[in-house]
Parts: structure tokens; C-alpha cells; sequence
């Protein structure tokens, strides 16, 4: 019983990362149901290669099966793509800093502005979207992006600053109203 | 340090990936170049509004279970159920090695009478073992949320969803005015192979279609009961076909006739 199993050492290590499996995969897919399959495939991969994962960093490691897990996924459903759209369907955030907001107006207006950078990220594309929400929303280092996406710390950073000059460009017309 | 390097690395100073001296330099360029420093300033809003604006989406609750009871060698799955039905079978049947006493032979032939209307004692164990894959995936399939992959009550949609996922062509088959309306499809993994799975409803009760090609069973439908679950088994037209629903044995008579009607025309 001292040594726990590779089943415990699983559970202990990358179950717990499911929120930013499910996060990367939600963005990535832009749309629930396929972000659950691409999140259970990453799993159930994940789970076959964890005898060879000898690392520290289980997140950045389960974070990079996420991602190859979608792009199989999405070059296999690239031809249906076009029937698949799903309409811009809008998650829901509630964030528990929105109800100490009494005031309805402000609460109005903080929800909007989230719904437009909500969008505006959403629509950003997959090799600036995916690093934003690395960096942005996972708070990963360029080192960890850059092994999660397979591309050199320099181009992470260039990514990062092309992806960031894009969202300012939709975010900027309405934002002197804010 | 320069305008364009200026410009290259602001990223890494927003994200403070620069080293001291990098960051030293930046800083003084950023001073005297009011280009840069408006960059600067949008880069800076746009980090902000990302981080406040709460984009991160949690997994859904019934995720982590759905995982945890996909992932080999969990139990509460078939593994566990399987052993709890040896384990059972195996305290009413007694052991080999304790003889012929006319006591056990008793015991016998009152759990092959009581077993033989279970499913269990009837089929071969290749069939025993599908229909257990059967009642277990039909479970799953609630259990999950996974009753579909694509939704939809028109069969035109359904069927060629299937192209390029399967090497064979499953008859989609409309049920509505029978009262047995086709609501979606899924594509499942039984048997060893890839199967289709049409999902129907009779009023409330969901009923899965599994069809691959085969011809393993007669043309008329086997009806019978499992862990509380109803199945249904033919072929027809080089198809294999199970039904596997919770609703009644009557309803289940009811669709595999309605749809053996029109499979067979």
C-alpha cells in the first residue's frame, strides 16, 4: 500500500486538472459537447501515456494532449465544419463578483463588456486564440506555452502580441464609452 | 534598444518574461517613444479586460464521472458488475469439487430453473457477453449525457452523418407515426467494431437501435429481459439489429415490428 498505483498517481496528479483541460478544450472547440468528448479522449490518452510521464509539471502535460487531441479531432471534422457552426452561442458566465453587484446598471454594463471580449476572443484565430487563452485565462510562462503548442518561446511572444493587437482593434470603437 | 525590438518584446515585458536588464531597457525606450507606449497601453487593456472578465469556463459537473467510469480498469463498471454476478452465481452453484450429493443436485436444478428465464443460461457466452456490452452501453449512454452525437428527428440528417464514420450504410428509418420518433444517432464502439446507433423514443422512454453488418440471428425478433431492460435481437438484410429499451416488452414488440416492416420492404 506505501507505493500507491498508477490508477491513485493519476488521480492524484491529472484528474484534478480537469477545469483547465475542459477550459483549453471549451475554447478551442468554441462549443460544450465537443469540448466534453475532446476532454474524455484527452483523458483516456492521457491515461495511456502516464507510464511514461516522468515530469512535474502534469497540467502543462495533460494541457499539451488536450490540444493534439483537438487538432485530430479538427482536421477530422474540417470538411463537416461548415455544418457543424454552431450558432455564436454565448456561455453564460456567472461570476461570484456579479451578484455583490446591486447596482443593475453596472452589473448590465460589466456583463456586456464580458460578453463582448467573450466574443472577441472567440473569434480570434486557433494560433492566437490558443495562446491567449494559455497565457491569459491558464496563466502558463512562454515556456510552457511554447511546449504545450510546439513552437519557439519567440514565437509564443509574437503571437501573444499579434493576437492582443487584433482583440484591441475589435475591443477599441466601444470602449470609449466604458 | 531600439524602436522595433522595442515593439518585438513587448509582449514579454507585458507578461514579465524579460529578464531585469531587458526589462531596464524596455522601460527606457518606452519613456521617450509615445508610440510604444500607446501600444503598450492597448496591450495592457486588453490582458486586463481578458483576466476580469471571468472567460474561464469550468468543466461541466458530470464530466469527471463520465471520465472516471471511461477510463480502464475503474470499477463500477462492467469489470465490478460482472464480478458481483460470478460471485452470485457462485454461492448457487456449488462448487465442483464438493460431489453429486443429491442435496446439491437439488440446488442445481432449482438455480437452472430459476436462471433459465435469465439470459445468462440460454445464449452462447460470445452473445452473453454482447448483450452484457449491450445493457451496459445502452446504460452509459443515458448515464453520460451521450445519447447522441448528432440530434436531429429527420432522417436525412441522420444518415449521412454516418458517411466517412462507418464502412457500411445503416437504414435510418423514420418511426414517428408509429409513435416512435427517431431522435438522433450515435456512432458507438460494441463488439469490437464500430456501430450505429439510432435513438428513438416511445413517449418517455428512450430506445437505442444498434445496427452492424451481419447476419447472426434469425429474421424474427428474440424478445427478452435483462437486468431490468428489454432487448431485442434479429437480422435482417445483412444488418445485425438489437433494440435495447426500458420500456415494456409489449412496446419493444411494437417497434421491432414496425420497423421490421419497413426494413423488410
Amino acid at each position: 500500500m506505501a507505493e500507491p498505483t498508477i490508477e491513485q498517481r493519476f488521480k492524484t496528479q491529472v484528474l484534478p486538472h480537469l477545469n483547465s483541460a475542459f477550459n483549453l478544450a471549451r475554447w478551442l472547440t468554441r462549443n460544450d459537447p465537443d469540448a466534453q468528448d475532446v476532454t474524455q479522449e484527452a483523458y483516456l490518452r492521457a491515461f495511456k501515456f502516464f507510464p511514461g510521464f516522468h515530469g512535474t509539471n502534469a497540467r502543462a502535460w495533460l494541457l499539451t494532449i488536450v490540444r493534439n487531441t483537438f487538432y485530430t479531432w479538427h482536421q477530422q471534422n474540417r470538411d463537416q465544419a461548415s455544418d457543424l457552426e454552431f450558432d455564436e452561442d454565448i456561455h453564460s458566465l456567472e461570476t461570484g463578483e456579479a451578484h455583490q453587484d446591486s447596482n443593475p446598471e453596472a452589473l448590465l454594463a460589466r456583463r456586456e463588456n464580458q460578453q463582448r471580449v467573450q466574443r472577441a476572443l472567440r473569434s480570434l484565430p486557433l494560433e492566437f486564440r490558443e495562446v491567449l487563452v494559455l497565457r491569459e485565462l491558464e496563466e502558463l510562462s512562454y515556456k510552457e506555452i511554447a511546449a504545450i503548442v510546439g513552437i519557439p518561446m519567440g514565437t509564443v511572444m509574437s503571437r501573444l502580441g499579434r493576437g492582443r493587437q487584433q482583440l484591441a482593434a475589435q475591443l477599441a470603437p466601444m470602449k470609449q464609452e466604458a | 534598444m531600439d524602436h522595433e525590438q522595442t515593439l518585438d518584446l513587448l509582449p514579454a515585458y507585458l507578461d514579465q518574461e524579460l529578464s531585469l536588464s531587458e526589462a531596464r531597457d524596455f522601460e527606457r525606450h518606452l519613456e521617450q517613444c509615445a508610440a510604444c507606449r500607446q501600444v503598450y497601453e492597448q496591450h495592457r487593456a486588453v490582458s486586463t479586460q481578458l483576466r476580469q472578465a471571468a472567460l474561464r469556463i469550468d468543466a461541466p459537473p458530470d464530466l469527471l464521472p463520465r471520465i472516471e467510469a471511461a477510463l480502464p480498469g475503474r470499477p463500477a463498471s462492467r469489470e465490478a458488475l460482472n464480478q458481483r454476478l460470478q460471485r452470485w452465481l457462485g454461492s448457487i452453484l456449488p462448487a465442483r469439487s464438493t460431489g453429486w450429493s443429491p442435496l446439491s443436485a437439488v440446488a442445481v436444478s432449482l438455480a437452472v430453473l430459476g436462471l433459465s428465464v435469465n439470459i445468462y443460461l440460454k445464449v452462447p457466452t460470445a452473445e452473453q457477453r454482447l448483450t452484457q456490452e449491450l445493457v451496459d452501453d445502452h446504460v452509459r449512454s443515458l448515464q453520460s449525457n451521450h445519447l447522441f452525437d448528432v440530434i436531429s428527428t429527420d432522417k436525412h440528417t441522420v444518415k449521412p452523418w454516418f458517411n466517412g464514420k462507418i464502412d457500411f450504410a445503416p437504414p435510418v428509418i423514420d418511426l414517428a407515426q408509429q409513435g416512435y420518433p427517431l431522435v438522433g444517432g450515435r456512432l458507438d464502439f460494441l463488439n469490437g467494431r464500430a456501430v450505429a446507433v439510432m435513438v428513438y423514443r416511445y413517449k418517455l422512454h428512450p430506445i437505442n437501435l444498434y445496427v452492424w453488418p451481419g447476419n447472426d440471428a434469425g429474421a424474427s425478433a428474440k424478445i427478452f429481459e435483462q437486468r431490468g431492460y428489454h432487448l431485442a435481437h434479429w437480422s435482417t438484410g445483412g444488418m445485425n439489429y438489437w433494440a435495447i429499451t426500458d420500456a415494456g416488452a409489449q412496446e419493444l414488440g411494437g417497434f421491432t415490428a414496425s420497423l421490421r416492416a419497413q426494413t423488410q420492404s
